[in-house]
């Protein structure tokens, strides 16, 4: 068998493990009747909301070389807007009453604005500095909220949830509106991102990555790339902030701080920096064992601390051994069992070698 | 005969006037000098008014600002010096500040007595039993420091990102930690009874505190120390060549690796005194971690990456745009503008990088 047909037979597996997961996505709720009534909200509605603004920092990493920390401000802009938009009074905040879709719009768009402008300030830094640039942006936007009473505060603003669109109702009563619409938007964003990689703007984006010099030399606009792949990332995670402000009912401060922005990164990192499915699959991971972990009240033995830690040491296992996360992991597990038992190296012909992509650092100049 | 038309060669930039051509820099002047002439003479409805009225509270204001500066220097001196000599991003910093913190509480602790009824007063802490509790703080994390660099950062060189996701793994890690052996409330180290925070010194009737001129003056200290130690010896000078070009230094047969320790050890180290100092000054608590990150990267991307000079120039400015922000905004109308503050700091930000986007005195590596 020759790598190439080693290599589709494995996007096979990977096309009918997808197919799967879709198919037990779409049944989901029956996971409240053999799981627990938490199934659905508390762990997939999670996932997928997680998993969707995931998306967005795995797009900025895989096809523009940029690990951005800001994705979680971004989400939290747009949950904050969405709920100072759509509130009545009685809450904090603007408590604007606008109806729930006109928010929601203006809640995306503003969002996608805020990204143009942080895309702006940050388009011009590349690797390391562009991840001190944009965390220094996330814990800036935390400190705003937290401060500006006009808008957040520190306890932010609730009571989105008597505020949403009648297709959605209260997600309280009816989780399972809310998570068939958060279904579908995790598919669209999926599918959206996909396709905008294989438009041009989407090829250039990636030429920009491997090698900004010469996109440059040939004439493409190099920081303008990049400031629009930042904006459509940050398109991307508003959906995450409107799911979010509809699942949590409130948006305040301490959803949007640092710890939080160390999350969606161990999620991104955990999942894959580089392929996008890595977004939910990471999600997943660190929802179930958050909530296996407080479920069983673990805590890790001799050194003490508890979720934190875990997931701590898994992340640090992770980067040390797989930068490509557990979809690396189960790309390079397969490379070595086909050059150990299907193909030896002295059979194979040339070029077989990993096709896991090389680290985003790799192809830094 | 060809016909010849006349095409204007595409590499010419249009000509634009000096002002356009120098738009962040006319920004930024235009926005200084405003600064600076709202602060003296203006001053429409702020807490304390303009200068020129209030000549006390604004000695006030830039004394703070100047005592907080030598604190940020500090902490981000070391966070710089491993930058300029490695390129790794030490995510972790903050929580060396939290944790070189921490253990000087308990050493001082275990010197000095846990004091009377609301803790351990500086009155009841003799020189020694502050200063030896840093000293032990500045070893401990420096020796954390190196084993986190020799266990993780060093077969990692490089790879700038991988290694900044090993660091904040380290964090995470860390933080859980320390929430799981202190606690989640307010800790504070007592100041040595000869800076006591009833200590004042009182020149031409203006009484300032002690324990902020003591801050000033270590930092000073350290600073010349610093300055010193890479300017003048042969050590500092193999350090100053290795943020050059690290390569050639290590063809030339310097053990690179060894110069790298110790750059780690130094900064680590600086880190865990920071710590104590800063615990001193403010206290300690969960998510100090995290703001001490922020401060130090907003002083290093000002000031330049792996630049001394750069980070006391960033830490200046930094504390004087954030305490004066904080003093001289208006106050009039309920709750504007004060909450504001935050904005500007990021203003700041943005600005230097408009202007310089390697920072003030940073080079290109």
């Amino acid at each position: 068998m020759t790598a190439a047909q080693f290599r589709e037979i494995r996007t096979w597996v990977e096309r009918i493990a997808g197919l799967v997961a879709v198919v037990l996505l779409v049944t989901g709720p029956i996971g409240n009747w053999l799981f627990g009534s938490f199934w659905v909200n508390s762990i997939l509605t999670q996932t997928l909301w997680l998993g969707i603004a995931a998306t967005s920092l795995i797009f900025l990493s895989a096809y523009g070389g940029m690990v951005s920390l800001c994705q979680v401000s971004l989400y939290g802009i747009s949950g904050l807007v969405l709920a100072n938009a759509v509130t009545g009074p009685g809450t904090k905040g603007l408590h604007l009453h606008w109806a729930p879709w006109v928010g929601v719009v203006f809640a995306i768009g503003f969002t996608t604005v805020i990204g143009l402008l942080f895309g702006a300030l940050a388009s011009r830094s590349t690797g390391i500095y562009f991840l001190m640039l944009t965390l220094t942006l996330a814990v800036l936007a935390n400190y705003f909220f937290g401060q500006v009473t006009t808008v957040s505060g520190f306890s932010g603003v609730g009571g989105i949830q008597d505020n949403t669109p009648s297709l959605i109702g209260n997600p309280n009563l009816e989780p399972n509106r809310l998570y068939y619409v958060a279904l579908v938007v995790a598919a669209a964003s999926y599918v959206l991102v996909r396709y905008i990689t294989r438009t041009p703007f989407g090829i250039a984006l990636q030429g920009i990555r491997d090698d900004p010099v010469r996109m440059a030399s040939l004439g493409y606009n190099v920081p303008l790339h990049r400031m629009l792949a930042f904006a459509f990332a940050a398109f991307i995670a508003s959906f995450a902030g409107v799911i979010f402000g509809w699942w949590n009912d409130t948006v305040n401060p301490g959803t949007i701080n640092l710890s939080s922005v160390i999350a969606l990164l161990v999620i991104a990192v955990i999942g894959s920096l580089y392929r996008l499915e890595g977004a939910w699959v990471g999600a997943f991971a660190y929802v179930y064992i958050n909530n296996e972990v407080q479920y069983h009240n673990w805590s890790v033995p001799w050194l003490g601390g508890t979720f934190n830690t875990i997931i701590g040491v898994v992340f640090l296992v992770i980067v040390l051994l797989s930068p490509g996360g557990l979809l690396g992991i189960w790309e390079s597990g397969t490379n070595w069992i086909y050059r150990l038992w299907i193909s030896p190296p002295r059979l194979a012909p040339a070029g077989t070698g990993s096709t896991v992509p090389p680290p985003a650092e790799g192809r830094e100049p | 005969m060809v016909p010849t038309t006349t095409v204007a060669p595409r590499w010419q930039v249009p000509a634009r006037s000096v002002l356009a051509r120098r738009m962040p820099l006319t920004i930024t002047l235009v926005a200084a000098v405003f600064a600076i002439v709202w602060v003296l003479f203006w001053g429409w409805k702020t807490n304390y008014g303009p200068a020129i009225d209030d000549p006390t509270d604004f000695l006030y204001t830039t004394l703070d600002s100047i005592t907080f500066a030598g604190l940020l220097f500090i902490v981000a001196s070391g966070f710089t010096l491993i930058f300029g000599l490695m390129r790794a991003v030490n995510m972790a910093h903050g929580s060396f500040y939290l944790m070189g913190g921490y253990i000087a509480y308990d050493v001082e602790q275990k010197l000095a007595g846990t004091g009377g009824g609301f803790g351990l007063t500086s009155s009841q802490v003799s020189w020694w039993q502050w200063v030896v509790p840093a000293i032990v703080a500045s070893a401990a994390m420096a020796g954390i420091g190196l084993v986190m660099q020799q266990g993780f950062l060093r077969w990692t060189q490089g790879q700038d990102i991988r290694q900044a996701l090993i660091t904040i793994a380290v964090s995470l890690i860390l933080a859980d930690q320390m929430i799981a052996h202190w606690g989640g409330l307010e800790q504070n180290i007592a100041f040595p009874n000869f800076v006591g925070t009833d200590k004042f010194i009182v020149i031409g009737g203006i009484s300032y505190a002690w324990s902020r001129i003591f801050i000033l003056l270590v930092a000073i200290g350290i600073g010349v120390l610093l300055w010193g130690w890479l300017h003048r010896t042969r050590i500092g000078m193999v350090i100053r060549a290795g943020v050059d070009d690290r390569q050639m230094v290590s063809a030339l047969g310097v053990n690179v690796q060894l110069v790298f320790a110790l750059a780690f050890i130094v900064g680590a180290a600086l880190a865990g005194f920071g710590g104590a100092m800063g615990g001193s000054f403010a206290g300690l608590a969960p998510e100090v971690d995290g703001q001490w990150l922020l401060n130090a990267l907003v002083v290093v991307i000002i000031g330049g990456m792996g630049s001394l000079g750069g980070a006391a120039v960033g830490a200046i400015l930094y504390a004087f745009v954030s305490d004066f922000s904080a003093a001289y905004l208006p106050t009039s109308s309920g709750n504007c503008c004060t909450e504001y503050s935050v904005i500007f700091t990021f203003g700041l930000l943005a600005f230097v990088l408009a202007l310089r986007p390697l920072g003030l005195f940073g080079r290109p590596a």
